[in-house]
């Protein structure tokens, strides 16, 4: 800049125009601190944890998924069971991050590759795992055994949560790689086991010890056991069970959503929110 | 002092201002000095705005900027699989791209940079390096065709007298540009993204809408009721990044003085009027000027003038030039 700039700029200006400037200040002040303050009222539903969210896999630890998530929905894309949302305005910071809302559709692991971790341009999803055993989404616990069919020594006959019921799951004896409709599937069990035959990861468990891993690839083989029903003497003679969480559990919540009971006896916890 | 540091020191929020004669070389000078005397006829100009009215550039801008949105809207709804995920983040035919400002909200926030990431911002950078300016405004931003309508809709009222228009002082937008910066740096959440509408809308328009449009439609309304094209003048912080990226580009647009009318169109028209000041009489420091890093590209002002005395140009270098002063 000239010096010659200094002195045009300090001549007199009319009091009107100086009220104009003045006024103009006041309102980009407010109009900052409108603005700003916006943006600040993201802060309250992350901080109060108004409603945890399950995250798609291989998420970080809630602060730094919000972090470092980018809000592309690239997970959303490639998810086959289409489990993945996206936050709205009400989570604030978190408008525009993925969640899975397990109840209505699990995370049940059909792409072999967790793919909505090799979308992720920004590493908000880790790309330091690649198995299905390796996530942690969560973790199920048996919070209604009041309702459990199982515990109950009831068995199940029908179709999973009715006709109208629009969850996916991959069924390996339907179709290896297309998931079909949980409610085009008819089961009759003497004693109710979903949550257990629906477990990606005791599926995988079950492949592997009937030495036919998934893709023939061992390393897809889950180290521990995730869910399994473990029978309960109540003294009243009656055959009862009850789903036992093992460490294998991911949270990936397929024992959540087909739980054919209302409410759902079994529910994910978040754990990795909890744990933040 | 080079045209860019103008330019910037103009996107950062400087009034633009007349220039010492010293300032302008000597043919400028000279044309300045014939112009003087010239008078303007109103009604003949007007005629001529008429005769010459084009919609080009517009209607190519609109049709590029609803392409690409409908691309990601496409790439997932029919799974074609061609340009993936949102304006914030997306593969183009599997290659990573990443908004700049978002990347930089997530770098900001996360303190860590993952090499996709990084891919996709250096070829964005690249890719917004050449177009230019704050090309990726009006030529990509969804936000930008709404409220262009919305600004249609703030001049018709101005004009009938039923409202009148508050302005803020542009350099609102380098407050803001910081403020993001340093709440993102310290509080490890992209507080901008949660009032985006950039991100808002591009996400509504391919993963269906939401709560968060309520937020796009106060913005619009205020842009209406109160203050023309308030966001993009004087918040988004979006626009900012890409001028600074744009700003020695060799795409923008080109005044030449020799046969403007000086009527002024092109001003109102322009989104970032203050770009155009060189167009006023007397201003222009050379017969050529490329215009700054403000300018969106939109062609507004090119489809309205009728001398041919602002244009697209693709050129390198002739940015920086030394003025009459700083000459031997």
């Amino acid at each position: 800049m000239s010096k010659k700039d200094k002195p045009t700029e300090m001549l007199p200006v009319s009091r009107k125009r100086a009220q104009q400037a003045r006024r103009r200040f006041l309102r980009s002040v407010a109009l900052t601190v409108g603005v700003v303050g916006m943006a600040a009222l993201g802060y309250m539903p992350v901080a109060r944890g108004w409603k945890p969210r399950l995250r798609p896999p291989g998420a970080l630890l809630e602060q730094e998924f919000l972090a470092a998530c980018i809000k592309c929905g690239q997970c959303v894309q490639v998810c086959p069971v289409e489990a993945i949302f996206l936050d709205d305005l009400d989570q604030g910071f978190g408008v525009g991050a993925p969640y899975i809302h397990a109840r209505d559709q699990a995370c049940d692991f059909s792409c072999d590759g967790l793919q909505c971790v090799l979308a992720c341009p920004t590493g908000a999803l880790t790309h330091e795992i690649s198995y299905p055993h390796e996530v942690d989404i969560g973790i199920a616990r048996l919070d209604r055994p009041d309702k459990c069919l199982a515990l109950l020594g009831k068995g199940f006959k029908g179709k999973v949560r009715g006709p109208e019921f629009t969850g996916k799951f991959r069924y390996i004896e339907v179709d290896r790689w297309n998931p079909v409709a949980v409610r085009s599937q008819d089961f009759d069990r003497e004693v109710c086991d979903l949550c257990v035959v629906h477990c990606p990861i005791e599926i995988r468990a079950d492949q592997c010890e009937a030495g036919k891993p998934p893709s023939g690839d061992p390393n897809q083989c889950p180290p521990k056991r995730a869910i399994g029903l473990e029978p309960v003497d109540s003294g009243d003679g009656m055959a009862r069970f009850m789903p036992v969480v093992y460490d294998g559990c991911v949270g990936c919540g397929a024992c959540e959503m087909v739980c054919p009971t209302e409410p759902a006896a079994i529910v994910i916890d978040m754990a990795s929110v909890l744990k933040s | 002092m080079c045209y860019i540091g103008q330019h910037l020191a103009e996107l950062l929020g400087r009034e633009p201002r007349k220039p010492d004669n010293e300032e302008i070389a000597p043919q400028a000078q000279e044309i300045h000095f014939y112009k003087k005397g010239q008078v303007f006829d109103a009604k003949a100009a007007a005629e001529e705005h008429q005769r010459l009215k084009s919609n080009k550039w517009r209607n190519i801008r609109w049709a590029t900027l609803l392409a690409v949105n409908l691309l990601f809207v496409l790439s997932y709804s029919l799974d074609i699989q061609l340009l993936e995920g949102a304006l914030t983040a997306s593969r183009f035919a599997g290659f990573h791209m990443a908004d700049l400002n978002s990347a930089l909200q997530v770098m900001l926030a996360f303190k860590e940079v993952l090499i996709n990431l990084l891919i996709g911002t250096v070829t964005v950078f690249i890719l917004w390096f050449f177009l230019g300016g704050r090309t990726f405004c009006s030529w990509v931003c969804p936000y930008h065709l709404v409220a262009e309508l919305a600004e249609k809709l703030h001049l018709k009222l101005v004009e009938k007298k039923i409202i009148k228009g508050i302005d803020f002082h542009r350099g609102t937008r380098t407050a803001f540009y910081v403020i993001f910066a340093v709440l993102t740096l310290a509080s490890g959440y992209t507080v901008f993204e949660s009032v985006s509408p950039t991100g808002i809308l591009s996400r509504a328009i391919i993963y269906g809408p939401g709560l968060a449009l309520i937020w796009v439609g106060v913005l619009l309304l205020f842009e209406v009721v109160a203050s023309r094209r308030a966001w993009c003048r004087y918040v988004c912080p979006i626009g900012m990044t890409y001028g600074f990226v744009g700003a020695a580009s060799p795409l923008r647009i080109r005044y030449n003085l020799v046969n403007c009318q000086h009527e002024g169109e092109c001003r109102k028209v322009c989104l970032v009027p203050h770009v155009l000041d060189t167009v006023i009489k007397g201003r222009a420091r050379d017969v050529e000027v490329p215009i700054g890093a403000d300018c969106t590209r939109c062609g507004l002002c090119v489809d309205v003038c009728p001398s041919g005395s602002l244009r697209y140009e693709f050129k390198f270098g002739g940015g920086a030039r030394v003025t009459a002063t700083e000459q031997p």
